[in-house]
């Protein structure tokens, strides 16, 4: 019955991935991955699809890890138990839940048009950030919880301040935990499409961006482009395109998995 | 150990140093009235042992004098806890400054899970003691103070979760006594460990008694007749009898105390 369970969840996984090396693979090469689309994207490579994904994680992290992790702090550290805190809980809880097409709207009502920062990287690592702050808040919290009450009480019975406690006695235990759920969720973020869809992504732009106020391509969206907008295009260039995304996610979420096990190898309690 | 007991109360008689004056004090957690109307001294550099049955409210007691029961949720507090004169109540008070003076042993060791040198320098590194030179002196003393130096100090680089229960506690207390306070509470620190440990952590306390005040809270009224000059009896949150160790144990001025103290209840 077990065997079963684990067999239905990884069969379609392996599935998908064989799929997708047998026809993807011979697409790998060097100059797919490093070069300019051409001919209406029917030739070339990648290149700035792989870039633009790539500014958009590092922008989403730079912004959603701090503000994260200080919001889950502040909840589980600071906050009293009032209406107030209950009602951000709830907020969270909801917001996690909420379809990621309606954040991509949000995003481009928000950062596009009202604040006026236009199609680009900065309003599309936004909007992915927001997507991502529910998540990361909820598991970064969790970690927190995860440290003993005995802790705090041990340091600030040491005379360590509040703030001495957090940063002393219980970041540091939480902090692989709370890496790893980040982690996982800016994964997810790399492969969403619907909230870059109006809020940074460019159809087709040769060129790699030059600011945070640029527009650029992305994997996501650069696949569904090929996929769906574009006629004629080889399927292997589809297929070579969707394991290049799907090896990014699952090289992200490895790093995930790594930290995991180096937390499991250092857990002292 | 009962000559050096004896010994301090003799010098009961001759005038003492108010440490700590507690009055009036009343406690409540949400609409449960924890503590009712305590009122008492405690001497410079005297054992005070706090007894009672579970929910005597000793342990809240206890906690007040270090504020660590804020950290509780719908804590209340009336009434005065002076440190030395000061109510540590006041909103001016600088609350780690308090609970560096007033140092606490729980009833649970609670080591952090790092080295044993780092356990002990924690609190000092806190106060921005960064020199290596100066924190080594300071473990040193420490551990010694606590009679854990000679089990330890080819194990200061190990995990202080790898010693024993009892020598666990013993780094909790020196790691209290890194941060040089004044006042030590001990919550029920013997609860669990065995007969040994527990004579050690009493022999420190003997020790120990001619630079700190100490308070003891314990279930167990053999220790608190082995360890205390004097005795508090609490129950159901009220004060019932403070007076000398001798007389609470052998004349008792109140039924309840008697009856708990023979063991017709609790």
């Amino acid at each position: 019955m077990l065997f079963l369970a684990t067999l239905v969840i990884f069969t379609p996984i392996a599935t998908v991935l064989f799929v997708l090396i047998q026809r993807g693979l011979p697409e790998i090469r060097w100059e797919f991955l490093t070069q300019m689309p051409r001919m209406g994207m029917r030739q070339g490579g990648i290149f700035p699809a792989i870039v633009g994904t790539f500014y958009l994680v590092i922008g989403t992290v730079a912004i959603a890890m701090p503000v994260g992790i200080a919001t889950a702090i502040y909840l589980s550290e600071y906050a009293k138990e009032t209406r107030l805190k209950r009602l951000i809980e709830i907020a969270i809880v909801n917001l996690a839940g909420v379809p990621s097409v309606v954040y991509g709207l949000f995003g481009m009502g928000l950062f596009v048009l009202f604040l006026h920062f236009g199609s680009s990287i900065l309003s599309g690592a936004l909007t992915l950030a927001m997507m991502s702050l529910p998540v990361i808040i909820t598991s970064s919290r969790e970690a927190l919880s995860s440290v003993p009450y005995s802790f705090r009480e041990a340091s600030l019975a040491l005379g360590a301040t509040r703030w001495q406690t957090v940063k002393h006695a219980v970041l540091p235990h939480a902090l692989p935990g709370i890496l790893t759920g980040t982690v996982l969720t800016i994964a997810r973020a790399a492969g969403e499409t619907a909230p870059i869809l109006f809020t940074v992504a460019a159809f087709y732009l040769p060129k790699l961006p030059h600011s945070i106020f640029d527009q650029c391509m992305a994997l996501p969206y650069h696949l569904y482009v090929i996929t769906t907008q574009v006629p004629n295009v080889r399927i292997s260039l589809q297929y070579g395109t969707a394991l290049v995304l799907v090896g990014l996610v699952l090289g992200i979420n490895l790093i995930a998995v790594l930290i995991r096990a180096h937390i499991r190898s250092q857990k002292k309690w | 150990m009962v000559e050096q007991q004896s010994s301090v109360v003799s010098r009961q008689s001759s005038e003492r140093n108010v440490k700590i004056n507690v009055g009036n004090l009343n406690v409540y957690f949400g609409a449960i009235h924890a503590l009712r109307n305590i009122s008492l001294e405690v001497y410079k550099n005297e054992i005070l042992a706090a007894i009672g049955p579970a929910n005597s409210g000793k342990t809240t007691f206890l906690r007040c004098l270090n504020r660590m029961n804020d950290l509780q949720p719908n804590f209340r507090v009336e009434g005065k806890v002076l440190l030395d004169g000061k109510n540590v109540y006041d909103t001016a008070v600088d609350v780690p400054f308090l609970r560096r003076r007033v140092g606490v042993v729980f009833a649970t060791p609670t080591p952090l899970p790092m080295s044993v040198f780092e356990n002990i320098a924690y609190g000092p590194r806190r106060l921005g003691t960064g020199k290596r030179s100066i924190l080594e002196k300071i473990v040193e003393r420490s551990l010694k103070k606590a009679a854990l130096w000679d089990e330890v100090k080819n194990r200061l680089r190990d995990s202080a979760l790898k010693l024993s229960g009892g020598q666990q506690q013993r780094l909790c207390l020196a790691r209290a006594l890194a941060v040089e306070p004044e006042v030590i509470l001990y919550d029920e620190p013997c609860s669990g460990l065995d007969p040994i440990s527990t004579a050690k952590i009493e022999e420190t306390m003997f020790e120990l008694q001619k630079d700190y005040t100490q308070i003891l809270v314990t279930n167990n009224t053999k220790q608190a007749a082995r360890v205390s000059e004097r005795t508090a009896f609490f129950l159901m949150g009220e004060l019932v009898e403070i007076g000398l160790t001798d007389k609470i144990f052998t004349a008792p001025q109140d039924q309840r105390t008697e009856d708990y103290i023979t063991g017709r209840f609790g």
